[in-house]
């Protein structure tokens, strides 16, 4: 169907609110992680389990797919409306308990409590310092319906702009929010968006980055697959403030479903007349169109970004002159997050001042964050901006697990910087993260425990980055293969003295003379372990590896102190090299030990510890 | 090799507008199509969009997801994103290596399998990850890994 005009619409929404509510509804989350642990499979069985009891037609009992609930370490997860209850680790033999007594019966199942301590998901503790606007409608609406989203005040700033506002106060209103850009340096949207108000040149371009190549970062993924029309009405909102005809979305390679999902909202919403020409009978036109990237980092840079869209290779050019003025086909382009495209509605809906009235003067709003590594509670937390370090890591995550130490986190994708345990006293916001030598990047933060090395970290990222450059600059395509090598000598027990202030240097001029912003930031994760962390790049530099992660760099050792005689190291070593029998302090053979590190893993009571080998530098045998 | 049957080719193109920027996404479904990009393709690719071969060839070897050597009927991936790497996806590799026969990177003799690293799935929170045929399986450990013959 068709909307011709807003009073249309507004009757489909009158329509759609009287229309009877499920007295009881299961939300089976079908976010990123939860897929990966057998969500599909569970929601096919709860389905099964439905048209067994005779409730398949979905009228006073239904169960749907919903978008990402967050809490992806205790996947796949199910959430009761109206209860608002959370459940856990549930498998599709559970279905059929699940659907009598908890959907029809309105019972509480404790085993298959998300947490053991409490049933509502708002009170758990990984729910408890989050804000969710930007995921408000996660686990509210099924991610492809039009009609859910319409339900849920979906569209609500459109209609709003085309009645009420117009283009010029829903831009004013854009610019006076102070958002700043979600993908990465936080740029001023407003900024942006005045720079393509007032650009010359036909016709306007907008495109949402989707290309989320940060590895260890999945908001973007989540809110794609989760809320795709909250990005695609975000981008029409814009487009009517901003006078463009024209928009993409440019979606990873390995994102199949994004791609999916939005290209289905984008049909509904031309078929209901909110997409494509005259919309809503108002003679305001925008065109979408999703594009798949071809499994490149380098393309979520703005300028090989629009390079790929035109179908070339995605190298960066030198931006001498602003994306703004000539992107796209050198035409005026704004490009955002998909992040920051999903702010737009809220904040066009509810004014400025609403907006501001979360986070910081700097730093307003929301952001989502994906928390992942050594943390007790892995998956998506929305915090306001400003909300401290340690509140995200030790609140909503719960701290690094039983009988390990918090060591660093790693912020802001390859391209960030690893961050000491002072860190987690401070805002998470553009400018201090930035200050500390990190970045806030798209939103991941990655927890390691005092088993990360920060020399094997920076390596791990210089991989990364010199295998993705995409080789046009020198200082970044022979740059980083050198600050490899040297990398690679550390964590393998060839370092040199004087590999340290060496490494420092490379780092700086490759920082100070890359051409585009991935190749500066390219440094950072040396430059920033350094300023942290300068004191284990220097015990690398004399063969040891106090994290006891590079071969034949250290030894282990058991504290019979605090050794608990429990044998867990013994059962993980697959070189027979832990001696000792039952109530004993276990003790390990050197002349047997491969240094492989897993009695350092297994060993839940810091007994068993990395230590200097006792001939100085790293194990001849694998040096 | 047998040449490849071809037949597909022509709807395939006629299956997107003849415009430039229309490149990549030819591309990509002609790497879905025949697991490669073949010579025949790429030449037709390059007339229906009135583009010279070598720009068509620039941007096939640019990206990761095209290759010119076939890959296998099956597809594992690796995930070697961060939170895959501190949890240890090394030791996956390692063992998937071994139970597959095949070096990452690479395409088993027979053809049947490809075994390759991916950045990130977008499933850290269920690190480590492996991909089979594009089914993302989380918390995968070097036993479950080691178990996994295609």
């Amino acid at each position: 169907m068709r909307l011709k005009s807003i009073e249309e619409l507004r009757a489909l929404r009158r329509e759609l609110a009287e229309s009877p509510a499920p007295e009881r509804r299961l939300w089976v989350c079908g976010g990123p992680g939860c897929l990966a642990s057998g969500a599909l499979e569970v929601f096919r069985a709860v389905e099964a389990a439905c048209l067994a009891e005779g409730m398949a037609d979905g009228v006073r009992f239904r169960a749907d797919l919903s978008g990402c609930l967050g809490l992806c370490e205790r996947g796949p997860l199910v959430e009761v409306e109206p209860e608002g209850w959370l459940y856990g680790g549930v498998k599709p033999e559970d279905a059929p308990e699940l659907v009598r007594e908890t959907l029809s019966g309105g019972r509480f199942l404790d085993r298959l409590a998300a947490d053991p301590e409490c049933r509502e998901k708002d009170s758990i503790p990984f729910y408890l310092p989050q804000r969710r606007h930007v995921m408000a409608r996660f686990g509210r609406t099924r991610p492809e319906s039009l009609t859910d989203y319409l339900a849920a005040g979906g569209y609500g700033a459109l209609e709003l702009a085309l009645s009420e506002l117009g283009p010029e106060e829903a831009f004013r209103r854009v610019e006076l929010s102070g958002l700043r850009g979600r993908g990465g340096g936080g740029f001023p949207a407003g900024r942006k968006w005045r720079a393509l108000k007032e650009a010359a040149g036909r016709p306007r371009y907008l495109i949402a980055n989707g290309d989320e190549g940060d590895p260890g970062a999945f908001m973007n993924r989540a809110l794609m697959e989760g809320d795709p029309l909250s990005v695609i009405e975000g981008m029409t909102v814009g487009a009517y403030a901003l006078g463009a005809e024209e928009g993409f979305v440019y979606v990873r390679h390995e994102y199949p479903l994004s791609v999916e999902r939005l290209s289905s909202c984008v049909r509904a919403a031309e078929e209901t007349g909110l997409l494509g020409d005259d919309i809503l009978g108002r003679g305001f036109g925008f065109r979408l169109r999703i594009v798949e990237g071809g499994g490149a980092f380098v393309c979520g840079e703005s300028t090989a970004l629009t390079a790929s869209i035109e179908g070339r290779e995605g190298q960066p050019r030198v931006k001498y002159v602003r994306t703004t003025e000539a992107g796209l086909w050198e035409k005026p382009t704004l490009l955002q997050n998909v992040e920051s495209w999903a702010n737009v509605p809220m904040i066009v809906r509810n004014g400025p001042d609403w907006f501001r009235e979360t986070g910081t003067g700097d730093n307003p709003g929301t952001k989502v964050f994906s928390l992942v590594g050594k943390v007790r509670r892995t998956g998506l937390v929305e915090l306001p901006l400003g909300s401290s370090v340690g509140s995200l890591v030790n609140g909503a995550g719960g701290g690094v697990p039983k009988g390990r130490r918090f060591k660093a986190v790693q912020s802001g994708g390859p391209s960030g910087g690893c961050l000491p345990e002072s860190a987690l006293d401070l805002p998470l916001d553009f400018d201090a993260l930035a200050g500390a030598g990190a970045m806030m990047g798209s939103g991941g933060l990655i927890v390691m425990d005092d088993l990360s090395c920060l020399v094997d970290t920076a390596r791990y990222f210089t991989a990364f980055l010199s295998g993705e450059s995409c080789g046009k600059c020198a200082p970044c395509r022979e740059g980083l293969p050198v600050i490899l090598e040297v990398l690679t000598d550390m964590t393998e027990g060839r370092a040199r003295v004087g590999d340290t202030d060496f490494l420092e240097h490379q780092a700086r001029m490759l920082a100070a003379t890359a051409l585009c912003g991935l190749g500066k930031s390219a440094a950072n994760p040396v430059l920033s372990t350094l300023r942290h962390f300068r004191r284990e790049y220097l015990e690398h530099e004399a063969g040891f590896c106090r994290a006891g992660r590079c071969r034949g760099m250290y030894l282990p050792e058991v504290d019979p102190g605090a050794c608990r005689s429990c044998g867990m190291c013994q059962k993980a070593c697959p070189a027979d090299a832990i001696e000792g029998v039952r109530r004993e302090p276990r003790r390990v053979a050197a002349g047997k030990c491969i240094t492989c590190g897993a009695c350092l893993a297994a060993c839940s009571f810091e007994a068993v510890k990395a230590h200097r080998r006792p001939e100085g530098g790293p194990d001849a045998r694998t040096a | 090799m047998a040449a490849p049957d071809m037949t597909a080719l022509p709807g395939i193109l006629e299956s997107r507008p003849p415009e430039p920027n229309e490149l990549l996404p030819l591309l990509t479904l002609i790497q879905g199509r025949w697991r490669c990009l073949p010579e025949e393709a790429l030449k037709a690719v390059s007339k229906r969009l009135a583009i010279p071969l070598a720009r068509v060839y620039a941007v096939a070897s640019f990206y990761k997801a095209l290759s010119f050597a076939p890959k296998g009927e099956r597809l594992v991936q690796v995930c070697c994103g961060t939170a895959c790497h501190l949890k240890g996806s090394q030791a996956v590799v390692g063992a998937l290596e071994k139970s597959l026969g095949v070096k990452l990177g690479g395409t088993r003799g027979d053809g049947k399998v490809t075994l390759e690293p991916v950045n990130c799935v977008g499933a850290c929170a269920l690190a480590p990850v492996v991909m089979l045929d594009g089914a993302v399986r989380g918390k995968v450990t070097g036993a479950a890994a080691a178990g996994l013959a295609v």
